[in-house]
């Protein structure tokens, strides 16, 4: 199984951090990650917005170069690439004419054989993750999805839509406690980052509100564009709230490699907006709490109390 | 030599406009043996009867064949008709251009010719019918009623009362059904205790009702008339007879922390129980799954404390066999629980609840004892969101009908909430009001105006918890859909109205149809809605579709009068379309060689062993002779004779022959 | 059966044209407004989703109906973050139709003006695509800045990001760059000259 890499443009630029973080975990457990030959943008937003074919062919002629290359699935770290690529390889697999029209496009006759992967798949598979934890990372945690990661639910088939959990699980395996809280995956304003920074920062804001009000210590996330939106776009957040929010938000590689025990250099750590230097203190000692909510827990657990029933009545029953 | 008439029906234009009649009957007119063929606009009619029945008397008929709808829709009616002009009526037969050709076709030539050949199948199978005697079987007059909600109470009161006997088998330890959790019922309010429990009563001390709770139906056979029924009474772990309902074990069981089913999971009740203080019987079960003793093999407490010593842990469920002459089905419906709606946290948040538990928060015999208090922490909710159609109308997470009582119990729970909690604030959010019926609209208009319920016209795209509270993020389109966001104490969601979890099985036991959404089918939608396809199985209540209580109550008596007419007969007349041995005259006197093959082969036990003796009663052979009272016409039999000895009356080898010889002919004759 | 009559071709109704287009059939959607209600953006949109939903679905009988959706400034607020066709009891796939709203407003020159922004940076980014085949982040907020008219408001952030590495000054490319270039020919480029 040949598994390659398609960084995107953001994780070689504002999102270095990121690849950086993903390579030194790569090297730590020893796989490798070879990059999709002369790759290409995946088109993002502005492709879909503005032309159908220019959506399909941009993505389409990366997955047809990673066939090429004999790779079997292309990890996609980024949540918005691993969205176009996902939904590209669902419609062209869909309907042949428009696969042979696309292939026509980019010049290459695109099959479909390599799947893509994203970042929470490509670390669920890490065997015995749990047993590489050099120093189980002890915090509360916002795991953030974000939009793309689950939805479309029919083409993405990962996790479940509302409330999704892969990430949460990942980040128990390395001692971190996942909180239980309501903006798992509202969206953060996606490409409005440069053109309609208003509305990220009012939906930015929201998020990283309800994140700290449950009284997490990080944000995790799995996409450049919603890091952007979150830390990069912290001041414009700020401004508009009218309060601070001193929350870091990190990638989900880089929490994964602390706990493996890499450096903060090597993990791209100090590139972030918003310090996460309050995560490389030694953990509070209190173990990890359950964040129990007003009515969050189970159902059965403590019903009305008062009740009469179960006895039978051993005088009449009142009858009108 | 024949004469067939063919009568070919426009059925106004379902059948005239695809296919051309004029062309068919111009065509039937010139296939050899055809005397007489017409067509009309609807042959069903009285004056198109008479043109059949005319035809038998002034063109000496020998054969019908009608060409129109289904035989299931009107066989009955033409062969009544041929009957009453002197013509056999198994010499009747429909040809179906409806369903299997106008119907199903674009109007053209090869529908037409389509139309042509069914009928020409018909008029070959016809001319080889033969005139049949009608079957006589009589009637036991005991009718089973399944399901013991209000449905299968006043059907069976109303079969009691007509002075026959009933069989109600009821599967949970009480009767009662979804009615006796409701606190007050619309669209009067009323207390739905105080008018189900005297009936629940009534069922208990009627003479002529003998009623197994705690039960199930393990099998029936047979068929109208004569079912033979067999009944699982499951093992309720005490002496019915001994157990006086003291309750002093219900009192004394130590494993109380089991969440009420009749409470809707909101309040608790202990391993031998009584589902609520009014249930009849009277009488605990142990559910065994709980109850410590079958768990860990120590306790049985409630045995020691028993006065009567009716306790009985080694029972063992009881299998009781009746005959009875027609089954009302009334298992009713449930409602869609668990996690179905991710978004609404329903299954997640303890104050996100379903209809049925807050019709319990809001009955006096509750867990509250009828103040609406929250579950998570008790307190009284200052705010409460209702959302309609919550899985209902909706074919991504639920279902696409509409549930039909979500609307008016909605209203009735906002207006309770609103008459327990003065100054509660209650919403609704609503796609549409289905407010159809005798003073329902009034009640919704009364909620609106009288009580103030905020009505919101829109869906609800989610909700969170947020600090003790429910944020629930909606819309109202009627405000250029803007969101809105409402901090709710309490959320209820109308979740839909489905099938019982059990009712596909019991269905398939039965043999009676059901819709894709496991709802029993009605043998015709709007002209025969409390039969089943089934004869002498009815239906009554939410067992059909979810329907509130006057509906469900108008139905069963409906049930009851078909059973009281079904029984007002002494014999029933059955079709001769059974299986017959082959007789021959001596010496041969059968074809058949006595493999008795047929015999293992017949599911319904039908087949004998009939001895042929001479005169000097020496037995000459031994063949195989159809009990025509169990013989369902199914035809195995026939499948597996080696010798072609079986046949079925109507649908003879050489009916079938002659049909496919006509098509294969026609075959020919294009070429 | 419904009818084909006035389903194909030109004079076909905006509704019948996003159908063919998507797949969508805008008939089935009976204005329940939960798209609206979960939309993140819906109280800045000029027609919330169910809204747009409604005007396709009356397009056929009201063109200028079908002009009001193509004019919104909502399909090009529209974020497609997905949660509207997550949710709708119907499975409408809206972000696709906004999709195919946008295309069809940006073919007959329909943009909402408030929507110049937004639009301009997606052609800069494509753009930055289309010359070097990867984004140049670098060239592109400065081509945004440059069509926009914002030349202050990102390029504060600019000078931080160089510190921490983020920022490039000169571009990555793809190798077969001529490639990328008959790609873009012969799709958006091809449409937006079509007059
Ligand atoms: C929240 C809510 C509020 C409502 N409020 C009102 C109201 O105010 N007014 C109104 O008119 N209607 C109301 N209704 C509707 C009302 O509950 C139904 O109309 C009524 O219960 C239907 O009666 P039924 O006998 O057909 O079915 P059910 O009440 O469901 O009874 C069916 C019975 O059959 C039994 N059963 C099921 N399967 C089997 C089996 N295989 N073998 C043996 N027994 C079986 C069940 O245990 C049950 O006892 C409400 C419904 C809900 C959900
Ligand atoms: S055996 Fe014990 S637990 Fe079981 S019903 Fe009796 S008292 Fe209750
Ligand atoms: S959620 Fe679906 S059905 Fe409801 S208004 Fe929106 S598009 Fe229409
Ligand atoms: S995809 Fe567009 S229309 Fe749908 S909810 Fe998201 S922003 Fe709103």
């Amino acid at each position: 199984m040949k598994t390659g890499f398609y960084p995107g443009c953001s994780m070689k630029g504002s999102a270095r951090e990121y690849s950086e973080s993903l390579l030194a975990l790569a090297r730590e457990i020893g796989r490798e990650l070879p990059e999709v030959p002369d790759w290409n943008c995946c088109g993002a937003t502005a492709a879909h917005n503005l032309d159908r074919d220019l959506a399909l062919a941009l993505p389409a002629r990366i997955l047809a170069a990673a066939e090429k290359a004999g790779m079997d699935e292309v990890l996609v770290p980024c949540a918005a690439c691993y969205s176009r690529l996902k939904v590209t390889r669902h419609e062209l697999l869909a309907d042949d004419s428009l696969r042979q029209r696309i292939s026509g496009l980019v010049e290459a006759d695109y099959r479909g054989s390599a799947g893509v992967l994203n970042i929470i798949e490509w670390l669920g598979r890490v065997p015995d993750l749990e047993k590489l934890v050099k120093k189980p990372f002890q915090r509360k945690v916002a795991c953030y999805y974000g939009c793309l990661l689950v939805r479309p639910a029919g083409v993405v088939k990962f996790d479940r839509p509302e409330d999704p959990q892969s990430m949460d699980l990942l980040m128990k395996k390395i001692g971190a406690d996942p909180i239980d809280w309501a903006f798992k995956t509202e969206c953060c304003g996606a490409g409005f980052s440069v053109s309609r920074t208003d509305l990220v920062a009012r939906l930015s804001g929201q998020i990283l509100d309800d994140a700290v009000s449950r009284g997490a210590e990080a944000v995790v996330v799995a996409c450049p564009m919603c890091h952007l939106n979150l830390d990069l776009r912290r001041p414009n957040i700020e401004k508009r709230a009218g309060k601070k929010f001193h929350l870091p938000v990190i990638y989900i590689t880089q929490a994964v490699g602390m706990a493996l025990g890499l450096k903060p250099k090597q993990l791209g750590l100090q590139r972030h907006k918003v310090s996460p230097s309050a995560l490389l203190a030694p953990a509070s000692a209190k173990p990890p709490a359950g964040s129990k909510s007003a009515s969050g827990d189970s159902p059965a657990s403590a019903p009305l109390s008062g009740s009469s029933a179960g006895a039978p009545a051993s005088t009449a029953s009142k009858v009108n | 030599m024949a004469r067939i008439g063919v009568f070919i029906c426009h059925c106004g234009e379902n059948i005239s406009a695809t296919v051309d009649v004029m062309k068919v009957a111009a065509e039937a007119a010139k296939i050899p043996g055809v005397a007489h063929s017409v067509e009309y606009k609807y042959m069903c009619s009285d004056p198109g009867q008479q043109l059949v029945k005319n035809a038998i008397r002034e063109k000496g008929l020998t054969g019908v064949v009608v060409a129109a709808c289904s035989p299931r829709m009107h066989e009955p009616t033409f062969r009544r008709a041929c009957a009453e002009a002197g013509l056999n009526p198994f010499l009747c037969e429909m040809a179906n251009i409806r369903e299997h050709c106008s119907w199903v076709h674009e109007k053209g030539d090869a529908t037409t010719d389509k139309a042509i050949d069914i009928v020409r199948t018909l008029v070959a199978k016809v001319k080889k019918n033969k005139a049949l005697q009608p079957i006589k079987v009589p009637v036991t007059k005991v009718a089973m009623v399944i399901g013991g909600g209000i449905a299968g109470i006043q059907a069976s009161l109303d079969i009691a009362n007509a002075g026959h006997q009933v069989i109600l088998v009821e599967k949970e330890p009480s009767i009662g059904g979804h009615m006796s959790q409701l606190s007050e019922t619309f669209p009067t309010l009323d207390c739905s205790q105080c008018i189900l429990t005297p009936r629940m009563v009534e069922v208990a001390q009627h003479l002529n009702i003998t009623l197994f709770s705690y039960a199930e139906l393990e099998s029936l056979d047979g068929f109208i008339g004569n079912f033979k029924a067999r009944i699982r009474k499951k093992a309720r772990s005490l002496d019915e007879k001994l157990c006086t309902g003291c309750g002093l074990c219900t009192q004394k069981c130590p494993s109380r922390r089991i969440p009420s089913e009749f409470d809707a999971g909101l309040g608790l009740r202990p391993a031998i129980y009584v589902p609520f203080p009014q249930a009849v019987p009277n009488k605990p079960v142990i559910d065994r799954e709980h109850c410590t003793y079958y768990r860990t093999g120590k306790c049985r407490l409630c045995e020691k404390v028993c006065p009567t010593q009716a306790i009985r842990f080694d029972q063992q469920d009881e299998i009781v066999e009746a005959d009875v002459g027609a089954v009302v089905l009334a298992t009713g419906f449930d409602i869609k629980h668990g996690d179905f709606f991710p978004e609404y946290g329903y299954g997640k948040y303890r104050d996100v609840i379903d209809g049925l538990q807050f019709e319990r928060l809001a009955s006096a015999s509750g867990p509250t004892l009828g103040e609406i208090r929250r579950p998570s922490d008790g307190r009284v909710p200052e705010t409460v969101v209702f959302v309609a159609c919550a899985g209902s109308r909706d074919p991504a997470k639920g279902i696409e009908y509409c549930s039909k009582i979500c609307c008016m119990y909605t209203a009735k729970h906002a207006m309770l909430y609103k008459h327990k909690v003065h100054h509660g604030k209650p919403y609704v959010f609503y796609m549409d009001i289905r407010a159809g019926g005798k003073m329902y609209e009034e009640f919704v208009r009364r909620a609106m105006e009288e009580d103030g319920v905020q009505y919101v016209r829109g869906r609800v795209s989610r909700i969170f918890e947020r600090g003790g509270k429910l944020v629930v993020k909606g819309v109202d389109t009627l405000l250029a859909a803007r969101p809105l966001e409402i901090e709710a104490d309490l959320v209820v969601l109308a979740t839909a109205g489905i099938a019982q979890p059990g009712a596909e099985e019991l269905a398939q036991k039965l043999h009676v149809s059901y819709d894709a959404h496991k709802f029993y089918a009605e043998a015709h939608p709007k002209l025969r809605p409390v039969e089943t396809n089934t004869a002498g199985i009815f239906l009554a209540g939410a067992c059909q579709a979810p329907k509130d209580i006057p509906e469900s109550v108008a139905q069963a008596s409906g049930a009851a009068a078909k059973v009281a007419a079904l029984f007002s007969q002494s014999e029933l007349v059955r079709e001769p379309l059974i299986a017959v041995v082959d007789r021959q005259a001596p010496p041969v006197y059968s074809s058949c060689v006595g493999c008795f093959l047929c015999q293992s082969a017949c599911p319904y036990q039908a087949i004998e062993k009939e001895e042929i003796r001479g005169r000097d009663g020496q037995l000459l052979k031994t063949v195989a002779k159809v009990n025509p009272g169990l013989c369902q016409g199914c035809g195995t039999c026939v499948a597996f004779c080696r010798t072609k000895s079986i046949d079925i009356q109507g649908f003879s080898h050489e009916q079938v022959h002659a049909e496919v010889l006509a098509l294969l002919n026609r075959g020919e004759r294009d070429a | 059966m419904r009818s084909e009559a006035h389903a194909h071709g030109v004079g076909a109704a905006l509704s019948d044209r996003v159908r063919e287009k998507t797949g969508v059939d805008v008939a089935r959607c009976y204005q329940c407004g939960k798209c609206s209600a979960g939309c993140p953006l819906a109280s800045e949109m000029d027609f919330p989703p169910s809204q747009v939903m409604h005007l396709l679905q009356l397009s056929a009988a009201f063109p200028e109906l079908a002009e009001q959706a193509l004019r919104s400034h909502t399909i090009w607020l529209c974020l497609t973050c997905e949660i509207c066709y997550c949710r709708c009891p119907m499975e409408l796939d809206i972000p696709a139709i906004m999709d195919a709203l946008r295309h069809e407003s940006l073919q007959q020159r329909k943009v909402n003006p408030r929507a110049r922004d937004i639009l301009a940076f997606h052609r800069a980014f494509l753009d930055s695509v289309k010359y070097t085949g990867r984004l140049f982040e670098m060239g592109q907020v400065v081509d945004y800045k440059l069509r926009s008219g914002h030349f202050l408001q990102d390029l504060l952030q600019a000078p931080w990001m160089f510190l921490v590495g983020k920022l490039h000054l000169l571009p990555e490319r793809v190798r077969n760059r001529r490639q990328l270039a008959r790609i873009f020919a012969k799709t958006l480029k091809a449409r937006e000259n079509r007059p």
